[in-house]
């Protein structure tokens, strides 16, 4: 991870020496150069952005799996993704026909915080309707299901608003729909990192009840876990997880889902003690390997994200169903 | 029949007062079984039977505190169910569903180790006496040659009895185990009842089954509870329940009989006389078989079968009467030719 968050700083449209970057990170820079002030400005920031969107989108995946005992469960399970989305698209499309204008038009600070701020409440408003809906449901299998459902009408939604759109607006959600790592600043990170640290904790505070979880509900109950209060904080910790990262860094598919099964297949345990740990180090890396890779055109410009997360994160899951197939999660 | 009073702990591993099972709804409250009184000493097996859809499973789930009780109580070791703590509740009662657990990449002794659950701090580590534990429990159902390999890969019958090492590790005073054997091939399930058994010799732990296992169950447990249909529950040893006629009373249908004496069913085949069997062994009691199965009366002396009397030796049968006589090596040639055979009522009108 070392290695791959140290050529994440070095590499770029213009490549920085590793000595350089080692310089730079040491504090002692020779002197203030451009390199220099890339790193620091722009390539630092952007590779912590990575590392911690990765550990996040890991974990929340991790949670989600495990709750609902579903090989195929991601961060955005329950939705989060398209509430977030929804909450972007009315921020973009929605300002070329209303008062809103005032911060949409302008494409600086302000719109992108506001961005932000759209996609959280987006977030939010869906997990809080599934949290609401789900400490009334006594099957996790139904709340996931309800979770698609609310994730489906918020898409639905957003391709209403689509519809009646003009192209540059389009445009300019399409941008946030391909995620990138590069919009958070260092005044962001201020915000992000706490919040992705909280939630990574929540997770590694929960060890135990996610083990005893790996039983079905109705076990873990009569091994003494408060089950109902496990699965909204649960719930609660991952979607908070989705939701940040995809406000910040846009809807980053598949690390959620891929990054759990490698560590699971590489360490062959499902024990969380040792997941949690290994999922964090591995999402951390994996998000900052698709991101040198996004980058890899060079000055030709730079592959969405999502594209690349995609590309890695597909075989996985084909991986994963196959070997399902011969008996791993059956029965 | 009244128990005998022998030596009885003070505090029962469970009592129920009046209780009632069953679901409620917003308005209402259906009960499927009513003013449950029951108790199981420390040291007993007892064995749950009924049909189907009677209540068994709402009963056990009450038990267990899976679903609230409509009325009544229940005490665990002598304290109301209901004011134990999750934790508290876990190290007095170990579970065992019928669920076949799917879990991938965990050893069977890391599926044990999660029995420690209510002992063990907030984060979960396990202290030596947590493993020395674990060992014992995986040592008590005999599973030490499974305990490093993939809880995934291993039998079902080898994975109940995981979930029952997993169970002994709460250290409980008392097992629920619901249709545990439900999955198993035969030699599991007498394997696993005959643990359970053994499992209550070795100490002061209470073990309640519930089970369509019938005849296994008469033969395994110390107490049977039998809901009947109409939801009285009868209780007593097994051959006290079977002497009340509660067996016959919940099971016997149109088509099945239960035949007390050998605590096994029969199929109710229509009357084609009675017969007897000449021979030693198993070679007689098999040619029984055949003969009952086929619908015939089985009788003991030759002498009071009207319909017919069949010779079994080691080499073969052999029938022989005023019109044929035929003979055979196996009890398949056997059992086509008395089918072939007239039925009785003919018969008799020819005779």
């Amino acid at each position: 991870m070392a290695t791959a968050f140290l050529l994440s700083l070095a590499l770029g449209s213009t490549n920085v020496p590793v000595g350089r970057v080692l310089e730079v990170l040491r504090g002692s820079p020779t002197e203030r150069d451009g390199a220099a002030i890339v790193v620091e400005a722009i390539r630092l920031p952007r590779s912590l952005t990575a590392l911690l969107a990765g550990a996040a989108l890991g974990i929340a995946g991790l949670q989600m799996q495990t709750l609902f005992r579903n090989p195929l469960a991601d961060p955005f399970a329950l939705g989060i993704s398209s509430g977030a989305s929804l909450g972007v698209a009315i921020v973009v499309l929605g300002s070329g026909m209303s008062v809103a204008a005032a911060f949409g038009t302008s494409t600086g600070l302000r719109g992108d915080a506001l961005l932000i701020g759209a996609a959280i409440a987006g977030a939010l408003a869906v997990l809080a309707l599934v949290l609401v809906v789900s400490s009334r449901v006594a099957s996790p299998t139904t709340v996931l299901i309800l979770g698609l459902m609310f994730g489906y009408a918020a898409s639905a939604m957003v391709t209403v608003l689509v519809g009646v759109s003009s192209p540059e607006r389009l445009m300019q959600l399409a941008q946030w729909g391909f995620g990138s790592f590069s919009g958070v600043t260092w005044q962001r990170l201020r915000l992000f990192a706490p919040l992705t640290i909280v939630g990574v904790c929540l997770a590694a505070a929960m060890t135990k009840q996610l083990n005893a979880l790996l039983l079905g509900e109705s076990y873990a109950r009569s091994m003494g876990v408060a089950v109902r209060r496990a699965r909204v904080l649960t719930m609660f910790g991952a979607s908070m997880l989705g939701a940040v990262v995809t406000a910040f860094c846009g809807p980053i598919a598949f690390l959620g889902i891929a990054v759990p099964h490698l560590c699971r297949g590489l360490l062959g345990t499902s024990n969380h003690r040792v997941l949690v740990p290994a999922v964090v180090l591995m999402g951390g890396s994996v998000a900052l390997i698709a991101q040198i890779v996004s980058l890899l055109p060079g000055s030709a410009g730079i592959l969405p994200l999502n594209a690349v997360t995609s590309i890695i994160g597909a075989p996985v899951v084909v991986a994963v169903l196959l070997r399902s197939r011969r008996g791993a999660f059956a029965g | 029949m009244k128990a005998a009073t022998t030596s009885r702990p003070a505090v029962p591993a469970l009592r129920t007062h009046d209780l009632a099972v069953g679901y409620r709804s917003r308005r209402q409250r259906r009960a499927v079984l009513e003013r449950v009184n029951l108790a199981v000493d420390a040291g007993e097996l007892v064995c749950l039977l009924g049909p189907n859809g009677i209540g068994k499973s709402t009963l056990m789930r009450t038990l267990a505190r899976m679903q609230p009780a409509l009325w009544g109580s229940v005490e665990l070791g002598g304290i109301a169910l209901e004011s134990l703590s999750a934790s508290e509740l876990a190290r007095r009662l170990g579970v065992v569903l019928t669920e076949r657990v799917a879990v991938e990449s965990l050893r069977a002794r890391q599926v044990v180790d999660l029995g420690r659950y209510p002992h063990s701090g907030w984060l979960g580590g396990l202290s030596d006496r947590d493993h020395e534990v674990v060992s014992w429990a995986i040592e008590a159902v005999g599973a030490h040659h499974l305990a490093d390999r993939d809880f995934a890969r291993i039998s079902d019958g080898e994975r109940q009895r995981v979930m029952v090492a997993r169970a002994l590790a709460q250290e409980p005073l008392m097992l629920l185990l619901d249709e545990p054997t439900a999955f198993l091939d035969v030699p599991s399930r007498v394997e696993l009842m005959g643990l359970l058994r053994h499992l209550t010799r070795q100490g002061p732990l209470a073990v309640i089954i519930s089970t369509h296992d019938l005849e296994l169950a008469l033969r395994t447990a110390d107490v049977v509870w039998l809901v009947v249909p109409g939801g009285e529950l009868i209780t007593g040893a097994p051959e006290d329940v079977v002497l009340s006629g509660g067996i016959a009373q919940a099971f016997e249908g149109r088509q099945v009989r239960f035949h007390a004496e050998e605590r096994s069913f029969r199929w109710l085949t229509g009357g084609r006389g009675t017969a007897a069997v000449r021979g030693e062994g198993l070679p007689a009691a098999m040619a029984r078989a055949v003969l009952e199965r086929e619908g015939y009366t089985v009788v003991v002396a030759p002498s009071t079968a009207e319909t017919l009397v069949l010779a079994v030796g080691e080499t073969g049968w052999h029938l022989s009467s005023d019109e044929a006589d035929v003979s055979g090596h196996n009890f398949r040639s056997l059992a086509a030719y008395v089918r072939g055979l007239p039925s009785k009522a003919r018969k008799e009108t020819e005779s």
